[in-house]
């Protein structure tokens, strides 16, 4: 038997392929073993990122919007407290989707499951290893957002064609988020220092403007809420929800846009750092 | 290509692919903070060829075998693989290389079959291609009917053997093993040597590091002996044997007490004489004739052992101490 001598002319093709220092042009394969994964054996765990939302808006939204009332909505207008909360409840989901797929999961992924190890042993570089994944957590970014989305019509929650521009903008809102994600991973070594994460996203989804407006606080805090990224996320998805573009909608889009590019170029000087260590 | 002589070498005349030079290190050095983990190494490897990196857990041997697949940077030194650099080629020196790393990294989230798949993708290789060959594979490690198993049902060995077979997905020139064997039950290792030596048999690059003597014997045509980052000794096993050691080894246990004080009253018989806390050596030509002289000096061992002198001999001439401590 002869496992090697088969000489196959597709071995030679893959070897010579164009490879950059960093790159082989093959997150694609990242992808798919992701994909293979998640239906082979954790597509349960999912499940729960999506529900974990759901349960909010029905808590929250339902549950305190008994005794709320209606607010006063991004354009003036009255609308329900769940129709309040629902596109800061998306926001939150994306972000700590995107969070927890290049932190925590980059994590033991790197240094506990060892696959970035065996990955890197093959013809993949670094740069394909990071692609693949940050495309992984913006497809399920994608999926979740859809599923909150379908969500939020079911329960009459949405009003305009517009609404259906959160599922997109939710996907750019995880991006800036997996992006610079994975660049701060690369710094951390312990489980401690990834408990800062934690103890940074808490405070961000409490005082956000997620569940009541930013005019509760003195100047100065607001100031600070908005230098944050998720406040730029909740406003942006409440504006889309009810239809309601301003200036600022491009404000913050723009702030996503240069938060994807910042964290893809940390992401992209600390690969090294991030994946041999 | 930088590589189109060694390709086409190979489907021309494969004797003449024996002469060219897969892997070249000249000074390779690897330092973290202080200590040099690889210090100043130089060695060349020939296609073909059997080369192992023989020394005790600690002496650099993972590290070096990481720098040649380019997931660790070297420090300083020259390393050239099939021409490339792989610091600044990874992707590409790892598109000719099959890595079995000293601890397994199946991927546990993927079946058997898909182990195989999919590590067969991260090298730009096509499913037609794959998943003949994935069946293949597993018939060459003796899993056809684990091949829908979980990865963590299968046994330690099973899991080595899935492994290599993994490594082999696409068919590389060249295959670096580390601490192939550790940690497997004797019958396990045996199948797996069995299987290395078939891929040595068909033209395959071995690069291998161990800490088992009979490993290095059975499997290397020619070694370095490294201690703490360095190169002790090169050659055949039968070469360093040859030099470093006497034919054949007298073992003599006197009990621990008596075994390092003993040697003075043993001085004179073999050539040499090695005093362990467990067993006095005695290095001569004939064991059994230094083991009657032993006795005509009134010594009384517990036990006594005429042995061939095999590579442990050679590592503790050169360091001093056991290969496995």
């Amino acid at each position: 038997m002869s496992v090697l001598t088969g000489d196959h002319s597709v071995t030679e093709q893959a070897r010579n392929r164009t490879f950059g220092p960093l790159y082989s042009g093959n997150a694609k394969a990242v992808i798919s073993r992701g994909l293979m994964a998640t239906r082979s054996s954790n597509w349960l765990v999912m499940l729960s990122g999506f529900f974990e939302p759901v349960l909010f808006l029905f808590s929250m939204g339902v549950g305190m919007g008994a005794i709320v009332g209606a607010v006063q909505g991004p354009g003036g207008e009255e609308i329900s407290y769940a129709a309040y909360i629902a596109p800061a409840l998306l926001a939150v989901s994306a972000m700590n989707g995107a969070v927890y797929d290049s932190t925590w999961n980059v994590f033991f992924k790197m240094n506990f499951a060892k696959l970035y190890q065996g990955m890197l042993y093959t013809s993949l570089g670094p740069l394909d290893v990071a692609l693949g994944e940050i495309f992984l957590a913006l497809l399920r970014g994608l999926l979740y957002a859809t599923g909150f989305t379908a969500v939020m019509g079911l329960m009459g929650l949405i009003t305009t064609p517009w609404a259906i521009l959160m599922i997109p903008a939710s996907v750019l809102i995880a991006f800036g988020f997996a992006s610079i994600g994975m660049g701060i991973t690369s710094f951390l070594k312990t489980f401690q220092q990834m408990d800062w994460i934690n103890f940074i996203m808490l405070p961000m989804f409490l005082f956000s403007a997620t569940f009541y407006p930013l005019s509760v606080y003195p100047e100065y805090i607001q100031w600070l809420i908005q230098a944050m990224p998720l406040w730029h996320a909740v406003e942006l998805l409440r504006q889309i929800s009810v239809g309601t573009f301003t200036a600022a909608t491009v404000i913050h889009i723009g702030y996503y846009l240069v938060m994807t590019v910042l964290g893809m170029l940390l992401t992209t000087m600390r690969l090294r750092k991030l994946f041999l260590k | 290509m930088h590589n189109e002589a060694i390709l086409s070498s190979t489907a021309s005349a494969g004797n003449q692919m024996k002469q060219q030079t897969v892997i070249s290190a000249e000074n390779l050095t690897k330092r973290y903070g202080d200590i040099a983990a690889v210090d100043g190494i130089s060695f060349s490897v020939p296609a073909g060829e059997s080369f192992g990196l023989l020394g005790p857990n600690g002496a650099g041997k993972s590290t070096t075998m990481r720098m040649i697949g380019g997931t660790t940077q070297r420090t300083s030194g020259t390393l050239s693989i099939m021409g490339l650099d792989p610091d600044s080629h990874g992707p590409e020196v790892r598109a000719h290389l099959g890595v079995v790393p000293q601890q397994d990294n199946l991927d546990e989230e993927l079946r058997v079959r898909e182990n195989l798949l999919v590590y067969g993708r991260y090298f730009g290789l096509p499913m037609s291609y794959l998943k003949p060959k994935a069946d293949e594979l597993l018939e060459f490690a003796q899993l056809t009917d684990k091949a829908k198993a979980k990865v963590d049902a299968l046994s330690g060995g099973m899991k080595r053997r899935l492994t290599i077979a993994r490594s082999l997905i696409n068919e590389p020139r060249i295959l670096l093993l580390d601490e192939p064997t550790t940690g497997l039950d004797p019958q396990a290792r045996h199948i797996l040597w069995d299987r290395l030596f078939r891929l040595k048999e068909q033209g395959v690059t071995l690069i291998l590091t161990t800490h088992y003597m009979d490993e290095a014997e059975q499997l290397c045509d020619r070694l370095i002996v490294v201690d703490k980052g360095r190169i002790m000794a090169e050659g055949s096993p039968a070469e360093l044997i040859r030099e470093y050691s006497t034919r054949e080894v007298l073992e003599l246990r006197f009990g621990s007490e008596r075994n390092t004080t003993i040697g003075a009253e043993l001085g004179g018989i073999g050539e040499r004489l090695e005093a362990l806390p467990d067993r006095v050596l005695i290095y001569a030509h004939d064991g059994e004739a230094a083991l009657e002289q032993v006795a005509s000096r009134g010594l009384r061992p517990l036990t006594s052992l005429v042995r061939r002198s095999s590579l442990e001999d050679v590592f503790l001439r050169l360091t001093g101490r056991s290969l496995v401590e």
